[in-house]
């Protein structure tokens, strides 16, 4: 498997608060191979933001804490790093797009310096001269002229920004790119725009992307793999085509259920019933158990593992251990 | 894609962040009103100081603090626009000779404590925990001993001298710097922008000098100004007690706290330092107001 670039392993992430310990990040197990795209998917509080930084290791300490867990990345355990190390990695090997343009750029710095500081930081020995070119070549890739590199954040609309964002995330050709629900704060328009550049960029520079997502039509445009998470497990893993052609967990199931078809004509969509489990209290069983429709007793009492099928089709559910086409994993 | 959707920006100048600052700086006349009357203080400080080298302090001895009895009081007139004071020495030359130790001693006082106060409170801001408390314990209790009685403790102890005034004037604004600082650290600390910026390997020194403290900083300003206000205040309080700057350098305080007993008699010997103090003090305030203004970016234009 040498052309796997991130491998996370049974990654638990827990964050203490007054109410107990939340459970956020469960046993995940996510695999991202180069050059390829992974959407991360899932509803708000199933732990795609909490893996994403887990994986920078920008985990807030307190009251976030990795419980256990490796996270492989080109063969080394992030995990086990020093601080100083995994300065040189963030940015210039991984690189992350932040959820909000509005709030991730320093109100008080010009773009073009900000692109400026990354450079800077990965590389010390570049004349000024020449980072400042870079950064403005940079500034030119995402579509904005060099002119407009002493402006403030603040003189740029909301698309201009999460450009920025993705040229500061771009501008030392990071081999990975953790994209954080980079569309979900753009309007429509400006959402395809942007998911296209990142696309565009990716393709150019052979980038891995982690797209955390909750729109599975944003997936289908980007993504090679999707993992399904739940209530901070994975509960089914795949290629894009495993995952919506040959829906396996209920979950997923019930996902595709609540999507708008243009072609049928139905009033009201399927909606998934009931809540996320409280993370703070996580039932033993399944954790998708009160939610599903095939739910027995049996996984109500019985927690199931993440079953591999021979295609590298993965699903956490009872239901397909029986069948004989699944092989056992974690 | 590749189209550029931002408008022309081609016949725009580009400014630094300075010239930007002054730009809009300029435009708040009543903080330029304050810059200017700094100014001038400014001048009469360094002329009256080269006065003093080129002539081997002979004029300040022989016209700030030689006595002259005789026309001790004297009110305002031609000669001596200021009038003379209690020992009949005329007030104009003082108060021009006592410009540098207000001003600058003030100014000083709050830089070092700005300076001493701004790296504990970041730090104890930035990194909470343990240390956060450590530092500002500490703080609360040089906060809970009243800062004029910290001030005349220290020069109590270790004498009357220049040094030792501003030493305790610095000292005692530690607290007030710190908390400051802390405070503006913890509201912007959390922004996303942090976490973006810790996202590209930027180390703390860097997130702390270029990211917190430049957006936490119109607080520290107004701090800062009101501040030097504050310590040119405590020297004069200093003064004005007898352990501050001593007679007969022509200290304001120093002068007001001197010629308070003639204060029926002759109008001009507490007034006209007073006056001086009080100008002085305006002026920073104004400064300061439209120094937070033109340095905060986001107000631009």
């Amino acid at each position: 498997m040498d052309d796997v670039l991130l491998d996370i392993k049974n990654l638990s992430i827990c964050y203490s608060t007054e109410d107990g310990e939340v459970h956020a990040l469960n046993n995940a197990d996510l695999t991202l191979h180069r050059g390829e795209s992974l959407g991360l998917v899932g509803e708000t509080g199933a732990g795609k933001t909490t893996l994403a930084r887990g994986v920078m290791r920008l985990i807030p300490n307190p009251p976030g804490k990795v419980v256990g867990g490796e996270i492989f990345y080109d063969g080394r355990d992030l995990l086990k790093l020093s601080e100083a190390d995994m300065r040189r990695i963030r940015g210039r090997e991984i690189s992350m797009i932040f959820q909000d343009p509005m709030t991730s750029l320093n109100p008080v710095m010009t773009v073009g310096d900000q692109i400026l500081e990354v450079i800077n930081v990965h590389h010390p020995d570049l004349p000024r001269h020449e980072a400042r070119k870079k950064a403005e070549e940079m500034m030119e890739m995402v579509g904005i002229t060099s002119s407009r590199y002493e402006d403030y954040p603040h003189q740029f609309s909301g698309g201009m920004k999460q450009r920025v964002v993705i040229a500061i995330a771009l501008a030392c050709s990071p081999k990975m790119l953790i994209a954080d629900e980079p569309t979900t704060a753009l309007d429509v328009t400006i959402q395809a725009q942007v998911l296209e550049m990142i696309r565009d960029l990716k393709e150019k520079n052979n980038t891995s992307m982690l797209l955390i997502t909750h729109d599975l039509g944003v997936v289908a445009q980007n993504c090679d793999r999707v993992a399904i998470i739940y209530s901070g497990e994975i509960v089914e893993y795949g290629t894009l085509h495993q995952i919506y052609k040959e829906t396996l967990h209920p979950y997923t199931e019930g996902l595709f259920g609540s999507i708008p078809n243009l072609t049928s004509n139905i009033k009201r969509l399927a909606a998934i019933d009931g809540m996320m489990p409280d993370p703070t209290a996580l039932p033993a069983g399944c954790k998708f158990a009160d939610r599903c429709k095939y739910a027995t007793d049996r996984c109500r009492t019985e927690h199931p593992r993440l079953l591999e099928r021979e295609d590298g089709h993965k699903v956490r559910c009872i239901r397909y251990e029986s069948s004989g086409e699944v092989t056992e994993n974690g | 894609m590749n189209k550029k959707t931002d408008t022309p920006a081609a016949g725009k100048k580009q400014r630094s962040l300075w010239q930007e600052a002054w730009r809009r700086f300029k435009k708040n006349k009543i903080a330029m009103v304050g810059l200017v009357f700094l100014l001038i203080l400014i001048v009469i400080a360094i002329s009256t100081q080269v006065i003093d080298l080129a002539t081997h302090n002979q004029f300040y001895l022989s016209h700030v603090v030689k006595q002259n009895l005789k026309d001790r009081l004297q009110p305002p007139s031609a000669a001596h626009p200021f009038g003379l004071d209690e020992f009949g020495r005329d007030m104009l030359l003082r108060m021009l000779w006592g410009v540098r130790y207000s001003l600058f001693m003030g100014t000083l006082a709050i830089v070092v404590s700005c300076i001493i106060g701004g790296v504990l409170g970041a730090i104890s801001g930035y990194y909470g925990k343990q240390i956060d408390n450590v530092i500002m314990r500490f703080m609360d209790i040089l906060l809970a001993i009243p800062s004029m009685l910290l001030a005349i403790a220290i020069v109590a102890a270790f004498g009357t001298s220049l040094t030792n005034v501003l030493l305790a004037i610095a000292i005692s604004y530690i607290p007030t710097f710190a908390r400051t600082v802390r405070a503006s650290v913890l509201t912007v600390k959390d922004q996303e922008f942090i976490e973006a910026a810790r996202a590209i390997g930027c180390n703390d020194a860097t997130i702390i000098l270029q990211y917190i403290l430049p957006n936490a900083m119109a607080p520290i300003i107004v701090q800062g100004t009101l501040g030097i206000a504050g310590a040119i205040l405590s020297i004069a309080g200093l003064s004005f007690l007898g352990l501050g700057i001593q007679p007969p350098t022509p200290e304001w305080g120093a002068m007001l706290s001197n010629a308070r007993t003639y204060i029926r008699d002759a109008w001009h010997v507490t007034v006209i330092p007073g006056l001086g103090i009080m100008l002085t003090i305006l002026a920073l305030n104004l400064m300061g107001d439209g120094l937070r203004d033109a340095l905060d970016p986001r107000l631009k234009n």
